[in-house]
């Protein structure tokens, strides 16, 4: 981005009279609010749509009364939330309680900071991008534990502990399924991840679909993040019949929204590391993005990028909808026993391929036998 | 690279003030009638009994703990996935010395039984028709 503040300057003579550090400030924050309303306009719609597909697979009709189809609901939501009147129980903590929110909503949101929208529209190409995603998305178990603390409530106590106990638990197998394509790439930048996946048409070039390992460590990364996104089967954190709501139950109007929309963000995130990581991120498949002129270039490759995104997210939805949850033995056991030695297992297995075979996939092994 | 971080910042402070702004525009928007009732705990429409900052399962401290030693160790596997390419084998052989250690360390603790979410003090009965 530092480059494009330095050619607006240049194409704008105006604007050379300004400092460089107000001209630098302006395009972030131009670049943090477009993304902002980009997420709140995702973390919206996706609330609608995650009700419409609940419908459809529970043969019901789903929200159908505000405006053509029900599209508006989350509009209607909204409103309703902002105009609700805010409680805070006598007994709590009111300090925390009221910070939980902020933490949770930024965790997430700081998270979009380095998702590769497009070929190099990332708001900030950090050169530690899957860790900072990792680290920064940590925040979120801060605010649910704060929350569940705070209320000083029974049922939103158990509901946070039982929160922050699974997410810290899949969080080893997320980090650990997500090493392989670190591995590939030989960089902890998004971009430079997205762009190792390239060749090949770019579609046979994906880390899916580079050897028998990064398919599996794939899998294992997607049914990992489902449980960090306490998203069913792995919901238990807010069973709602037997924790009611679980560490928002103290919550009311738009400080319960927050909540609400920061755990739509964090399935953004998902699929969005999902997708950079795995699926070829920007990459068109069938087709060289750099033959367009550069703007219909970035333009298209953004496209792809957020198809991709929003497809894994329908898949989430559907995998929510699908299968009925855990028991709380039965959560803890699927992630220590099962996936952190199979993510293990798993590492070992993509780093002794790119051993033995020297960094190339099937994919490029068969591309090479016919030249 | 000053510049990457400084958006960073710049996004972290732009979320707060939009958690701020909603908060502000639903304080001016929503009605506030506060009374002794709704300020009391939910507890399913009973009167609250006592604290809710009482002792819990000490399992959550367990899981807690495990957490922590494994994450320590994803943390220094990044880096070693970033060089691995460039160091070859070398990086290989010692991986695979770290994540056996840390296997042992998970077999440990599963033959312990720290894994198990519920545990208690005796072993159950032997059921009938049970393997």
């Amino acid at each position: 981005m530092e480059s494009l503040a330095l050619s607006l300057v240049k194409s704008f003579p105006a604007l050379s009279a300004a400092p460089m550090w107000a001209v630098s400030l302006a395009l972030m924050v131009t670049a943090g609010v477009v993304v902002l309303v980009f997420a709140l306009t995702f973390e919206g719609v996706g609330s609608l749509v995650l009700r419409k597909v609940a419908g459809d697979i529970q043969a019901r009709i789903g929200p159908n009364r505000v405006g053509p189809n029900g599209i508006l609901q989350f509009l209607a939501d909204g409103v309703k939330l902002v105009l609700k009147e805010d409680l805070i129980p006598e007994k709590a903590d009111r300090f925390l309680f009221k910070l939980a929110p902020y933490l949770v909503f930024v965790g997430s949101f700081a998270a979009f900071v380095v998702v590769p929208f497009g070929v190099g529209l990332s708001p900030a190409d950090l050169n530690i991008g899957v860790y900072y995603v990792m680290a920064v998305t940590s925040l979120v178990v801060i605010g649910v534990m704060l929350a569940g603390w705070a209320s000083n409530n029974k049922w939103a106590l158990l509901g946070g502990m039982r929160a922050a106990a699974q997410i810290v638990s899949y969080e080893i197998p997320v980090g650990m399924a997500l090493i392989p394509a670190v591995l590939v790439a030989g960089s902890l930048s998004l971009q430079d991840i997205v762009r190792s996946q390239g060749g090949l048409l770019g579609l046979f070039g994906w880390n899916l679909f580079h050897n028998p390992f990064t398919f599996f460590s794939f899998i294992l990364y997607f049914t990992a993040a489902q449980a960090e996104t306490n998203q069913t089967p792995f919901d238990l954190p807010e069973a709602e019949s037997e924790l009611v709501s679980g560490y928002n139950v103290e919550y009311s109007g738009i400080r319960f929204g927050l909540f609400f929309l920061a755990e739509f963000g964090d399935m953004f995130i998902v699929a969005a590391l999902a997708t950079a990581c795995f699926l070829g991120g920007w990459n068109v498949p069938f087709f060289n993005a750099a033959l367009l002129p550069p703007l219909w270039g970035n333009l298209l490759s953004l496209g792809v990028f957020l198809a991709k995104a929003f497809l894994m997210v329908l898949v989430m939805m559907w995998v929510r909808w699908t299968l009925p949850r855990l028991r709380v033995d039965q959560l803890m056991r699927m992630s220590w026993k099962y996936l952190v030695p199979l993510t293990f297992v798993n590492l070992l297995g993509v780093s002794l391929w790119l051993l033995l075979f020297r960094g190339k996939g099937i994919p490029q092994m068969i591309a090479s036998v016919f030249g | 690279m000053l510049f990457d971080y400084a958006t960073v910042l710049v996004f972290i402070a732009l979320g707060a003030v939009t958690v701020a702004l909603m908060l502000g525009i639903s304080r001016l928007l929503a009605p506030s009638a506060p009374s002794a009732m709704k300020a009391s705990t939910y507890e399913c429409g009973e009167i609250p009994y006592g604290s809710s900052w009482v002792q819990f399962n000490i399992r959550f401290y367990v899981v807690a703990l495990i957490f922590i030693i494994f994450d320590v160790e994803v943390a220094l596997l990044y880096p070693w996935a970033v060089v691995f390419q460039r160091l070859g084998l070398l990086a290989f052989v010692e991986a695979f010395i770290f994540i056996v250690i840390l296997l042992a360390g998970l077999a440990y603790l599963w033959k312990e039984g720290d894994l198990e979410w519920v545990r208690s003090l005796q072993e159950p009965p032997a059921r009938k028709g049970a393997k």
